[in-house]
């Protein structure tokens, strides 16, 4: 079975009790401080950006990092802190006038996000913000079913057939 | 449902209730003995399946999880094995066939004798089976009737005979099952509808699929696929006679100084030890963990493990092998509804030796992806990773993309094993599974071979843009094939003919671990009807009082 993600996934295990927490009702931010969200939100809006539909921010992809690192990825809390603080280090190095990554310009920050693309911790806020974008809203993030919706899956118990063009046509 | 004392000496204890295991179960019990069955995953009901593909995909809610149970890999003997997730198996009531996709056909006349067709293959210990086809045939019958498989008879030219047609007609075709169809047909090729482990109609008081299309790695909340869990497991339990003890992990299997199995040993929801006594014992814990509990089953008289004087436990594991080849379409396929294969070829099934290599495939249209798989996997490689463009793919590839996924021979290499690592223990400080595995070179030519042929399919079909994935990325297994391999030699094999240890009369193993070759992988059909035809054989004996 060739799945990457399942084998290279950069999460840690969760426990029951971790599933459990992270799957209560969203809350205000539970392990994020308002101005490291804002920051690290500011970057997860360039790798799904919001255009003529929803992006990142819509679905509230902040909320489900903020669940992993309160909850099943809480050992990942360091990585953040320092990719944080690396971003802030290359905001100042590229953009020396700039006072916060929320107040860079959609230019720049992609201009960022390209020179810090390498690093894990980048790949994991990707893999986070996808998986926040995608996964059920269980997890705080695809709110209002906004990752879904980009997608065209339409979320039901029951479908009839013909399901695509090509079944449809060949009727 | 029964419960007995652990003092009590049941006739048969089952350690292991999935694919082999619940059949197990329900044969014994339906024939009067009394069955404990001790399974290590949780007994799970449909109320407790979601959608939820982050906890399932990700956080591993039905599966091993490889934080608590991880298991080492290595190339080669000279290697020391690391620690990484290398296998993946259903651990609840009902094992790997609540989540599994239920691609359910049986293998082929010729996949038991291949050895004497096709020759021998250097470097690999390639042998026909101690059984035919004929032999398994009623076995394969009796699965379909009383799980319910749908599927149309006759329609895999290449198919051999059957007693009897399916119970339940084919699912309806899909999209890509259309153009995979099509393809096909362009190449003279001959597909037939996938036979599933899923309702297409109501079955012995189960529903009909409702096409939701959350099959793959997911529980059935409708009670529609075929696992054991919904189907042969209630049975066992009307019996009145089957106890299904779920949440108990077995450490060890319990011997005595005649070399007979007295029981079996193992850590309750409590981690506190168990002793549970029987007459006789079932092995179902599947192609790895029947070797880790034969291993982890040493003693004075069985010094190399249980069932083990030949040496040969934990050889011959056959990897999970194929080739995934994706394509992007003009219209939508919205292949995320129903089922994920609808059409099937057997056509490239057969080994010829004109080839130059050993291997055969068969191939199937699918779509398995779910949304975070797809967002993580399933662009082309030259796809933008993250950003407007991304974005904008993502959005258009997920309901115009489907792949073919091929299965593919898997050698039987001595050296490719499983045996306990030396150093890493699991979370209930037993030594874990070490997998050492390479392929072997005609398995490699088998899959570049295969991959090509998915592209010729693809491109037949139309596809505007066609990718496929590296194949020496051989992922995470699967379908755990191997390790106790069925034998008339009992230097050469683990279990007999009927499933029963060479060195043991009262020691039963019947799973993945039982296959001598690989066949085209998708084993569950040849493994439940193993189960059947070894539960059959050992009751015989139980009913005669060999046991
Ligand atoms: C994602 C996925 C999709 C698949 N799709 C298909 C498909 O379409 N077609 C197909 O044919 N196959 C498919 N398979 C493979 C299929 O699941 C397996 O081939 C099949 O379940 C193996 O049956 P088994 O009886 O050998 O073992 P299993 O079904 O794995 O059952 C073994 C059981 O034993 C239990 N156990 C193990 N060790 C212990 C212990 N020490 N104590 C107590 N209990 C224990 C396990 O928890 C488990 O429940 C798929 C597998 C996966 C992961």
């Amino acid at each position: 079975m060739t799945r990457r993600s399942l084998l290279l996934s950069p999460l840690s295990a969760a426990t029951i009790h971790d599933i459990a927490a992270a799957q209560q009702n969203r809350t205000p931010l539970r392990y994020l401080t308002p101005a490291a969200a804002s920051e690290l939100e500011a970057l997860t809006t360039q790798i799904i950006p919001s255009d003529t539909t929803p992006g990142a921010k819509e679905a509230g992809c902040i909320h489900f990092i903020d669940r992993a690192l309160e909850t099943f990825d809480r050992d990942k809390r360091q990585l953040y802190t320092e990719g944080l603080a690396a971003a802030q280090a290359k905001r100042a190095e590229l953009f020396p006038q700039s006072t916060s990554l929320a107040a860079l310009a959609p230019a720049q920050t992609i201009a960022l996000l390209k020179a810090v693309e390498s690093t894990d911790f980048f790949q994991l806020l990707r893999a986070h913000t996808i998986m926040g974008f995608l996964a059920s809203p269980d997890w705080g993030g695809n709110q209002l079913l906004t990752g879904w919706a980009h997608v065209g899956l339409e979320h039901r118990m029951s479908f009839q057939p013909p399901f695509g063009f090509y079944d449809k046509e060949a009727r | 449902m029964p419960r007995y004392r652990p003092s009590d000496t049941v006739d048969f204890l089952v350690i292991g209730s999935g694919a082999a295991g619940g059949v197990v179960a329900k044969e014994l019990s339906t024939a009067g003995f009394s069955v404990v069955v001790l399974e290590q995953g949780a007994w799970l009901k449909e109320k407790d399946f979601s959608h939820n593909e982050f906890a399932v995909s990700y956080q591993h809610a039905l599966t091993n999880n490889p934080k608590l149970q991880p298991n080492t890999f290595r190339a080669s003997a000279s290697e020391t094995a690391k620690v990484e997730q290398r296998y993946t198996y259903g651990r609840t009531v009902g094992g790997g066939t609540v989540h599994f996709t239920a691609n359910y056909w049986r293998f082929h006349p010729n996949d038991f004798r291949e050895r004497s067709i096709f020759g021998d293959v250097p470097g690999s210990s390639f042998t026909d089976w101690p059984i035919t086809y004929d032999e398994l045939e009623p076995y394969y019958t009796k699965a379909e009737q009383d799980l319910g498989i749908s599927g149309l008879a006759g329609a895999n030219p290449f198919e051999g005979p059957r007693s009897k047609p399916y119970p339940l007609p084919p699912l309806p075709v899909k999209s890509s099952g259309v153009l995979f169809e099509r393809a096909a047909k362009k190449l003279g090729l001959h597909p037939f509808p996938s036979p599933m482990a899923i309702l297409s109609q109501p079955y012995r008081g189960r529903g009909a699929c409702t096409h939701c299309g959350w099959c793959e790695y997911f529980g059935c909340e409708m009670r529609v696929k075929s696992s054991t869990l919904a189907s042969v497991i209630p049975m066992a339990e009307k019996t009145g006679k089957c106890e299904i003890r779920p949440g108990c992990y077995v450490r060890r299997i319990q011997t005595n100084n005649a070399g007979r199995v007295t029981g079996a040993v193992y850590f309750d929801s409590q981690r506190r030890e168990v002793l549970q006594r029987a007459r006789a014992v079932f092995l179902c814990a599947n192609g790895i963990e029947s070797t880790k509990l034969l291993l982890l089953s040493a003693s004075n008289r069985f010094p190399n493990g249980l069932a083990n004087s030949s040496g040969m436990a934990g050889k011959n594991f056959m990897w999970d092998l194929g080739a995934f080849v994706s394509g992007l379409f003009d219209h939508p396929l919205n292949e995320y509804k129903s089922v994920q294969v609808s059409r099937v070829i057997h056509d490239y099934y057969a080994a010829d030796p004109k080839r130059g290599f050993y291997g055969g495939a068969g191939i199937d249209a699918r779509f398995n992806w779910y949304p975070i798989s797809f967002g993580l996997d399933a662009l082309p490689p030259d796809a933008p990773k993250w950003g407007a463009d991304y974005k904008k793919l993502l959005g258009h590839y997920f309901n115009h993309t489907f792949s073919t996924l091929s299965h593919t021979t898997s050698l039987p290499v001595e050296s490719n094993r499983v045996d306990l690592d030396p150093t890493t223990k699991d979370a209930w400080g037993l030594p874990v599974p070490r997998l050492t595995y390479q392929l072997h070179p005609d398995d490699r030519k088998t899959l570049l071979w295969a991959q090509q042929r998915q592209i010729e399919i693809m491109q037949a079909a139309g596809a505007t843009k066609i990718w496929s994935y590296p194949i020496d990325d051989i992922g995470v297994s699967a379908h755990l094939m191997g390790t106790l391999r069925m034998g008339n030699d009992p230097a050469r094999s683990v279990v007999n003919r009927f499933n029963r240890a060479h060195d043991v009369p009262n020691l039963f193993i019947v799973d993945g671990s039982s296959l001598v070759t690989s066949a085209r992988q998708q084993p569950t059909a040849t493994i439940q009807a193993l189960a059947y035809r070894a539960a059959e054989a050992a009751a015989a004996r139980a009913t005669k009082g060999e046991m």
